[in-house]
Parts: structure tokens; sequence; C-alpha cells
């Protein structure tokens, strides 16, 4: 009885942070069907929220915004994944002391606070102004730079549990020590490389602070960029409940279908 | 046989190009920010930066103190709140993997999305937006990051740790304060580090939920690096005061997990 209680009230806590958490994107889905801005159904059920995103004055700097962040950050998660996935064998191969050495820069990116990462590559890029163009260089090149290391440490664990002799026997069989890699280490590292490349694609989708600090005055916004240009100062307009909505229930499907299949796989 | 040796293949060679690409895009930038603190607006050497934040003439150390106040307490709103969140997760659902990421999806969605989503909620229910809204928003921002360490100590205590504690007499709030919690303290550790540095140095959160009346140390250094004050000296002064936190916070952190720390970097 006791238990029974304890579990009760546990799954009512566990309930009421959750719905904290999810009530104002709920909120936000359920209004975008309003045509308002203020949380009211004044003007009833309308679509005239979706039909203003694809047709209002502000549609095209929306898409094109949205392009910018597609090609940075399917450019900066390709590039970062290739480059973590050859560095993390090479790494792996390093002499302890060094080995230590380059993980500890690695982590660097991760545990240093963001604007501290960008405002450094910002006066780095100014300084040297004459090699790296502003636009697409500059944000391709600082998107590498905090994405790859979490390649790197999501492949890391897969080659620790490999055996080492795998590699010496595909050696020993006659394979070349290029033909080795191909055909025994790679395989084994697959899903490091996968999943890397997804977290870096989301955190490169995702990434607000660097892009604001080295996009320069191209001109040139991703989605989160031009959130903060267009809402900051007003108050949201209502197209803006409906690109949300869409962002929220694209993005928790997405994630969710990705872990759901993981586990069941796990499970299998 | 002395040709089939001629061209060793070397794994190794395969980390020179990401460590010259962590030389020169993650290590040349901070040293570029560390000789910009010395630097005064002409290009000579100057000590006038470190001067100008340290004597608070621009007000820079006091935005530094309310951020450090803000951070902890909502560090600490984070821990009360996270804490049972992960504990009743492990304890009662820890086979419920949907459940678990239902917590920490929502880090997933961009901040500034959710950010001005709870903006547009609160002015629509008149609520005045200052520093009771701006922790809200943090907090509700930076929870997710602090159940997903918390989470992950406590589901992997070993069971059989609380048992003893059981069959040596102990009653349930001693098994929590002198097993599972103590148990749990590098999880504590590193949600804190993943809480406290985030917000001590956010731009844009306090901005857009205080109408930029609250100014935080993030939106600090944003001001100094930007064209229209132009003070970069000063500005990085302040970065390199926000990496000294870093270090210290993670040195701390690393303390309480030195095991684990050891196993993860071999």
């Amino acid at each position: 009885m006791k238990n029974k209680l304890n579990r009760l009230f546990a799954n009512g806590y566990l309930g009421l942070v959750l719905v904290l958490l999810y009530l104002p994107i709920f909120l936000i889905i359920v209004f975008s069907f309003s045509g308002t801005s203020t949380f009211s159904f004044k003007d009833g059920f309308t679509l005239q929220s979706y039909i203003d995103m694809f047709d209002g004055e502000k549609t095209a700097d929306l898409m094109q915004a949205i392009k910018n962040t597609f090609i940075i950050a399917i450019s900066a998660s390709v590039i970062s994944t290739i480059l973590g996935a050859f560095s993390t064998i090479g790494i792996y191969a390093l002499k302890r002391r060094i080995k230590k050495i380059t993980l500890t820069v690695n982590q660097l990116p991760m545990i240093n606070s963001e604007i501290v990462m960008a405002v450094s590559l910002m006066v780095f890029f100014a300084a040297f102004s004459f090699v790296f163009p502003q636009g697409f260089t500059r944000l391709i090149i600082s998107h590498v730079a905090f994405c790859t290391p979490y390649v790197v440490l999501s492949i890391l664990p897969r080659l620790q549990k490999m055996d080492p002799n795998m590699y010496e026997a595909a050696l020993d069989l006659g394979a070349n020590p290029f033909g080795a890699m191909l055909k025994v280490v790679f395989p084994f590292i697959t899903p490091g490389i996968v999943s890397g490349f997804a977290m870096a694609f989301t955190l490169s989708l995702d990434d607000f602070i660097i892009t604001q600090f080295n996009k320069g005055d191209t001109g040139i916004e991703t989605l989160s960029t031009y959130i903060y240009e267009d809402a900051r100062v007003k108050s949201l307009e209502p197209f803006w409940f409906a690109v949300f909505s869409i962002f929220f229930v694209v993005v928790l499907t997405l994630l969710l279908i990705v872990n759901i299949s993981k586990n069941s796989k796990k499970e299998a | 046989m002395t040709k089939k040796f001629k061209f060793k293949f070397n794994r190794r060679a395969f980390a020179y190009p990401y460590m010259i690409f962590m030389l020169l895009f993650i290590v040349t930038p901070l040293v570029i920010v560390l000789i910009n603190a010395f630097l005064a607006d002409d290009g000579s050497f100057t000590l006038k930066n470190f001067g100008e934040f340290f004597s608070n003439s621009g007000g820079g150390m006091t935005v530094l103190g309310n951020s450090l106040v803000i951070g902890l307490v909502t560090t600490l709103i984070c821990l009360v709140i996270g804490y049972p969140v992960a504990y009743f997760l492990a304890k009662y659902h820890a086979s419920n993997k949907i459940l678990v990421l239902l917590f920490i999806l929502p880090m997933w969605v961009n901040f500034l999305i959710r950010t001005l989503s709870t903006k547009a909620i609160f002015m629509a229910l008149d609520v005045n937006l200052g520093m009771g809204t701006v922790l809200f928003g943090m907090v509700y921002n930076y929870l997710p990051y602090m159940i997903l360490p918390l989470h992950t100590t406590l589901v992997s205590i070993d069971h059989s740790y609380i048992e003893a504690a059981e069959d040596l007499g102990a009653d349930k709030f001693t098994v929590m304060t002198k097993t599972i919690f103590p148990l749990s303290l590098s999880g504590v550790a590193s949600g804190i580090t993943m809480t406290f540095i985030p917000a001590i140095s956010t731009f844009a959160i306090s901005e857009i939920l205080s109408s930029s009346k609250i100014y935080l140390f993030g939106d600090a250094i944003n001001m100094h690096f930007s064209k229209t004050t132009n003070s970069f000296g000063v500005g990085s002064v302040m970065s390199l005061v926000m990496l000294v936190l870093v270090v210290i916070t993670n040195g701390i952190a690393n303390l309480t997990s030195k095991d684990e720390e050891v196993k993860s970097v071999l």
C-alpha cells in the first residue's frame, strides 16, 4: 500500500514536470490555428498563420534563412564526420601523452562557453580576414570546429571496444594496411560514425550563438539568427506560431522515431 | 623484403590534419583573444582593459556578480526540480526509455524558439517581464541538461549497494543521504557544469525575457563585440574571465568523477 502511494506520488511529480516542459510548446501549436498572436480564438479556427508563412511579405526571407541553415548544416556535418572519422582512428593510435593532449583540446569546444568560442573565432577571422572571406566559409569552418569534437567522442568508444588483433589479423591474411582499414576498421565503427553525423547535423542546425557572431555583414541569416532579428524586439507575428509548430512537430517526431528504432533494435 | 618496409603506413598520420585544424581554429582563436586583452585601440600594449573591467568603471564586475547569482539560483532550482525527476525515473521507469527521452527532448528544440514562445505566453497573460520571467526561462531551458547526467549516474548505481545498506539497518532516509546521493555525486557535478556555465554566459534569454531590462555577462560580452561599441579589449578580458570560470567549474566537476574521467580518456 505504502509502495503504491509512493509510486503514485512519483508519477504525479513526473507528470507535473512533463506538463510544465511541454505546456509552452502545446499552447503555441494550439494557437497557431487562431491566426492571432494574442492566444485567443477571437477569429475562430483558421489556417491563416500557415498561409502567411508560405505567402506573406516575409516568406522570401524565411525560406532563404531555412535554405542557408541547411546548406551550413549539411556541409558542416559531412565535413566534420569525415574529418572526425579519420582523425579518431589516428588519435586512437597516438602515443599516450600526445593522445591525452589531443583529446583535451578536442574537449575544449564542448566544455567552453559558447559565447567565448564564438567571440574567439570572430576575432580570429577578423585578424586573418584576407584568408577567410566573410560568409559561408567562416560559418562552415566554425560549425565544423564545434561539431567535430562530438563526432570524435562518438566514434572513440567503438574503437576502444574493437579487438586490436582484428586489424593485425587482416594484415596477416594479406590485406594491405589501407585495405584493412577500409574493410575491417570502418565497418566496425560505422554505428559511431552514423550517430556522430546525426549529432553534428542537429548541433549545427540548432546553433545560434556561433552563427550570430560569425555571419558578419554579408546578410546571411540562418533560421535562428533570422528569428532573433525579427522577433526579439517586436512580439511574435502570427506566422511565427506556424513556423514554430512545424519545427516542434518535425524535431520531436524525428527524434522519437530515431530513438524508438534504436531501442527496438537493441532489444531484438 | 626491404622494399616492403619502405613505405611504412602509420595510422597516426590520420590524426594530423585534425590536430592542425584544432591548432588553427580552436587554440589560435583563444590565443588571439588573450592578445586582444592586452591591446589598446591603437594596437599598443596596455593593461588598461583589465583595469577598466576589474575597477568596475564600466559596471562589468556588477554584471558578473549578478550573473553568478542568477546562474547559481538557476542551477540550484534545476537541481532541486531535476534530482527527483532523475531519481523517480531510475527507480520506477528504468526500462521505459521513451519516458526518459521525453524529459530530454526539449533540449533539441532551438532555445530561441522555446524562449520566444514562453515570452509570448507571459505577455498574453500580462505577466511583468523581469527577474521572475528570466529565472523561469533559464530553468525551463536548462532543466533537461541537469536531468540527463543525473539520470545516467542514478540508473547505473548497482542496486546491491542499496540492498546492503537496507540489510545493515539503514532506513529510507539514510539510504538516500548516505548511499544513493553520494554515489550520484559525479552526475550532480556534471549536471551543475552543464547548467551553470551556459546560465552565466547566456545572451538572448535574459534579453528576451526581461525586455532588455536584465543584463547578464553574456549580454555584456556580446555588447562589447558589437559594431557600435567596438571595445574588443574589454570584451576580450571578459571572455578570459569566462574561460577561467569554465576551467574552474570543470576542474571541480572532474575531481568528483576522477575515476570515470581516467577511463574515458584512456
